[in-house]
C-alpha cells in the first residue's frame, strides 16, 4: 500500500518494519515527530529521555541486550550525544543500532547551522543521506542490517526538507528482527586503553570494508545523461539538481560516509566537467579535491539552504527576477496568549535585569516589548553563564538572572546548578516550570508527571532537587508567575543575596493543561485611559485601536489568564461571565 | 499535468489538515506528490507556508520562483509575503479573514490593505471568500478551512468523490457531515 508520509513518519515506519525494540530520544526540531510517531507502534518500547546523551546510551544498552534500537535527535543534540557516539564506534553493537540526526539548513528552528556529516567522518561510522521519505524508510531499514553486519552504529542524516517534507512511500510489513542474546564480551565492551587500542584497529578495518560497500552496486548510483556536466550530490540537493539541470549526469551519494572515491574518480573521468552540489559545508568537495580529482568551482553559499532556483543560478542559468516586499509587518513567533512565562518576563523587564537565557519557548522573551533575554547559546547554558558572569564582575549577580525551562533544566541544567553551589556562586536561577517541553510541540518530560504515551508517572520535584544539591531552603522560592508584584518582590530579594537562589514558577503551559483556560476578558472603552500599559505585556490577544486610542482584547485569542488586569490601574478590564 | 499549490496562513489556522487532504487526493488520482512545510518555532503565531507539488514525477519538494499555479491564502495579507512565487497565470484563493501582525495590533504599523488590493490585481483569477462567516453560518468557525478547500477543489482537475473520501479519512468521525457541508459550500461558491 502507498501512503503520503513525512520524512519523520517514514523514519518511524522504518523502525516498525525493521523490528526495532527500543527507541529513546530527546525532542528537537526538526526530528521530534520521528519518536512521537514511533510511540504509536505498540510493538516498540518508546521513551523521551532526559537528554540526547542519555537517549543514545539507552539505545546502546538496548543493543547490548539484543534488541534493535534507535535514537533520534536534532543536529545540536548530536553534540550532546557525541561522547557516547565516539566510543560506541569502537565497541560496535550487538543488535542493530541507528542514530537519526536532523540538520536544519537555514535555521528555521535552531541556534546554529552545523553540518552533521562531519560527525560521520569524526566518529568513523557510516552515514546514510536519503533524498525523500521512501529513501528515509529504506535507508533506515538498511541501516539496522548494516549495523549488525559491520558491527557499527549507523547514522542517518535528515534535514528540515527531508523530515518535514511528505512524499509517497510504499508500506511494508514488520519483520521479525534477527535474534541476539545479551552480549557479555569484556574486550569488546570495556573500553580501557588496552582494549580500546585493539578496537581502534577494528574501526579502521571496518571503514575499509564499508568503503567497499560504498564502491559497490547497491548504493551511490551513477546516472549518465549529458556528458558535459557531471554532478556529485546527495539528499534533497539531488532533487534540486534533477529539476534545475535535468540534462546533467549525476552521482547520487546515498552514503555520505565513507565516500566511494574510486567511483567518483571514474565518474569524473567520464564527464567533461565535475561539479559538487551539497547543502552547508563543502564536505564532499573538500574530500574529493583531497584525492586530486578536479572539481569545477561553483559560487555556492555555504550559509542557508539550496533550492531549484539557487542551483539554476549556480549553473549560470538566468535568475528569475522577483520583487519581494520587505516592508510588510512581520509575524514573528510569539509567546502564546495565556503563556505562563509572560508575567515573569514582564517583572524582569520592569527591574531591568540582565538575563542569561536558554533554549525553549521562553527564548521568545527577547522580542519587544519585553526584550528580557540577553544571551542564548545552547541547552543548559544559562546557569553556567550566570555563574561566569558573577565570577567575572563585582556586582552582576545582583543585576542578573539565569532563566531556564523545566525540560532544559533536567536536560543539562542540574549539573550547572551543582557547579554554582559548589563554587560558592551568587547567581539567581529562575526555573520556568510549565510542566512540558513546549517549543518542540508539547512533549512530556520527567517534570510533567506523565510518560510519552500520557500515562501518569512520578513527577520530578524541582525544589527538592535544588535543596539536595545544596541551595539553602530559604533561597528556594516557588512563585505564581501571573502574580507580577510578588514576582518582582521575590526577584529583588533573591538577587540581592550573596548566595545561590532558585525561583521556581508553578503554572502549566496552556497546552499542557487545557483546564486552565477561562472565559475571555474584554476592555471597557469608557474606562480605558489609553495608557497602553497592557500592550507592554506583549500578549497577542491585546491590540491597540489607534483611532479610538483605547486598547482592545481579541476574545477569540484570549485564554482568560488575567495577567492584564494585574497591570491595568483603571479597572478597565473585565472577564466575560459564563 | 503539473500543479504547484502554495498554501499560506498564520500558525494555528489549520493549513496542515487542508494540505494533507490535497496530498491524499493527488495520490488517489495516481499522481506523484510532494509537500513541504516548516514546523517548530514558526508555529507560534508566525507566518506559515506549505508547498504542494503534483505531477507525473515531482523532483524538488519546494516550488521554484514564479511557478505557483494556485496560491491559497488563509489570511487576507499573507500571500503578500510570497509574491515571488506568483506568475501571470497564478490563481489566488483568498480567505478575507484578518489576523493582525503584532506591530499592527499595538498600533506601530498599519494593516497593508492597499498592498492587498494592488497585488491581488496581478493574479489571473481571484476567488475571494469570507470563510469564517460561512463557517459560522454552518455552526462552527473551525471549519473555515474546509470552505477554502472546497473552492480549491473546484479549481483543480480531481474528482469530487476523491475529495470527499479524503475528507472522510482525515477528519474526526463525528465531524464528517459538518466538514463535508463546509467543503460543498466552498465547492459551489
Amino acid at each position: 500500500m502507498k501512503k503520503v508520509l513525512s520524512g519523520n513518519e517514514a523514519f518511524a515506519r522504518a523502525a516498525y518494519e525493521a523490528g526495532v525494540g527500543v527507541v529513546s530520544s530527546y525532542p528537537g526540531t526538526p526530528s521530534t515527530e520521528i519518536t512521537e510517531n514511533v510511540s504509536h507502534y505498540k510493538e516498540i518500547y518508546t521513551e523521551w529521555a532526559t537528554n540526547e546523551k542519555v537517549g543514545l546510551e539507552v539505545a546502546i544498552g538496548a543493543s547490548l541486550g539484543g534488541k534493535r534500537a534507535m535514537s533520534c535527535m536534532k543536529h545540536v543534540g548530536l553534540n550532546v550525544a557525541a561522547d557516547p557516539l565516539m566510543t560506541l564506534s569502537y565497541t560496535g553493537v550487538n543488535a542493530g543500532l541507528v542514530v537519526i540526526v536532523a540538520d536544519d539548513p537555514n535555521m528555521y528552528s535552531s541556534q546554529n547551522e552545523q553540518d552533521s556529516r562531519h560527525f560521520a567522518r569524526f566518529g568513523k561510522v557510516p552515514m546514510f543521506e536519503p533524498c525523500d521519505s521512501q529513501e528515509a524508510k529504506q535507508f533506515t531499514k538498511d541501516g539496522f542490517a548494516l549495523s549488525e553486519e559491520y558491527c557499527t552504529p549507523v547514522l542517518v542524516r535528515s534535514t528540515t526538507r527531508i523530515s518535514h517534507v511528505q512524499t509517497i512511500v510504499e508500506l511494508e510489513d514488520r519483520v521479525e528482527a534477527p535474534k541476539f542474546a545479551p552480549e557479555n564480551n569484556i574486550p569488546k565492551w570495556v573500553m580501557i586503553p588496552a582494549n580500546a587500542r585493539k578496537r581502534h584497529r577494528f574501526v579502521e578495518n571496518r571503514l575499509e570494508l564499508l568503503t567497499e560497500l560504498a564502491e559497490g552496486e547497491k548504493y551511490n548510483k551513477i546516472a549518465m545523461r549529458d556528458k558535459k556536466i557531471g554532478v556529485v550530490c546527495s539528499g534533497v540537493a539531488y532533487t534540486y539538481v534533477r529539476e534545475a539541470v535535468p540534462e546533467a549526469s549525476t552521482l547520487k551519494l546515498d552514503l555520505a560516509w565513507p565516500l566511494p572515491m574510486k567511483k567518483i574518480a571514474k565518474f569524473a573521468s567520464s564527464v567533461d566537467k565535475l561539479y559538487v552540489v551539497e547543502e552547508l559545508d563543502k564536505f564532499y568537495e573538500t574530500e574529493i579535491k583531497a584525492q586530486g580529482i578536479k572539481v569545477e568551482p561553483l559560487n555556492r553559499d555555504v550559509c542557508g539552504e539550496l533550492s531549484v532556483d539557487a542551483v539554476r543560478e549556480l549553473f549560470g542559468l538566468p535568475p528569475v527576477e522577483t520583487d519581494v516586499d520587505t516592508t510588510l509587518p512581520f509575524r514573528p513567533p510569539n509567546m502564546c496568549p495565556g503563556c505562563s512565562h509572560r508575567g515573569v518576563f514582564y517583572a524582569i523587564s520592569r527591574l531591568k535585569l540582565f538575563v542569561t537565557g536558554d533554549i525553549g519557548c521562553y527564548t521568545l522573551g527577547l522580542l519587544p516589548p519585553l526584550q528580557a533575554i540577553n544571551t542564548t547559546v545552547c541547552m543548559g547554558a544559562s546557569i553556567g553563564m550566570a555563574h561566569g558572569l558573577d565570577k567575572a564582575t563585582d556586582d552582576m549577580s545582583k543585576k542578573s538572572v539565569a532563566v531556564i525551562g523545566d525540560s532544559t533544566f533536567l536536560h543539562t541544567g542540574i549539573n550547572s546548578l551543582v557547579n554554582t553551589v559548589y563554587n560558592q556562586g551568587h547567581s539567581t536561577v529562575i526555573i520556568l516550570d510549565n510542566t512540558i517541553t513546549g517549543m518542540t510541540g508539547h512533549q512530556p518530560n520527567a517534570g510533567s508527571g506523565k510518560d510519552i504515551h500520557g500515562n501518569p508517572m512520578q513527577k520530578i520535584d524541582f525544589a527538592a532537587i535544588c535543596k539536595a544539591v545544596g541551595v539553602k531552603e530559604e533561597n528556594i522560592r516557588v512563585i505564581d508567575p501571573f502574580d507580577i508584584a510578588n514576582a518582582m518582590e521575590v526577584l529583588k530579594e533573591e538577587t540581592s543575596k550573596p548566595e545561590p537562589s532558585v525561583i521556581i514558577t508553578n503554572k502549566p503551559c496552556i497546552f499542557a493543561d487545557r483546564s486552565v483556560i477561562e472565559e475571555p476578558y474584554f476592555i471597557h472603552e469608557d474606562k480605558c485611559s489609553g495608557c497602553r500599559v497592557c500592550t507592554k505585556l506583549g500578549c497577542p490577544a491585546i491590540a491597540w485601536d489607534a483611532s479610538k486610542r483605547v486598547a482592545l482584547i481579541d476574545e477569540n485569542l484570549c485564554t482568560g489568564c488575567h495577567l492584564c488586569i494585574k497591570v491595568c490601574k483603571f479597572g478597565a478590564i473585565e472577564q466575560r461571565s459564563k | 499535468m503539473k500543479l504547484d499549490i502554495l498554501m499560506v496562513g498564520v500558525g494555528g489556522q489549520g493549513t496542515v489538515l487542508s494540505s494533507n487532504i490535497v496530498c491524499d487526493v493527488a495520490l488517489a488520482a495516481g499522481y506523484d506528490v510532494k509537500k513541504s512545510e516548516i514546523h517548530g518555532m514558526a508555529q507560534r503565531g508566525g507566518s506559515v507556508v506549505t508547498h504542494i507539488r503534483i505531477g507525473e514525477t515531482v523532483a524538488s519538494p519546494t516550488i521554484p520562483l514564479k511557478s505557483a499555479d494556485i496560491v491559497v491564502s488563509f489570511e487576507r495579507m499573507e500571500f503578500l509575503r510570497y509574491s515571488e512565487y506568483i506568475s501571470d497565470n497564478t490563481t489566488l484563493i483568498l480567505n478575507t479573514q484578518m489576523i493582525l501582525p503584532p506591530s499592527v495590533a499595538d498600533g506601530a504599523a498599519e494593516y497593508p490593505q492597499s498592498k492587498v488590493d494592488s497585488v491581488k490585481s496581478k493574479f489571473s483569477k481571484v476567488y475571494e471568500v469570507d470563510a469564517i462567516s460561512k463557517a459560522i453560518e454552518l455552526g462552527n468557525q473551525k471549519i473555515a478551512g474546509m470552505v477554502v478547500l472546497g473552492i480549491l477543489a473546484k479549481s483543480v482537475p480531481f474528482g469530487k468523490e476523491e475529495w470527499e473520501q479524503a475528507i472522510k479519512d482525515r477528519v474526526p468521525p463525528k465531524t464528517i457531515d459538518l466538514n463535508l457541508e463546509a467543503f460543498n459550500t466552498g465547492y459551489n461558491f
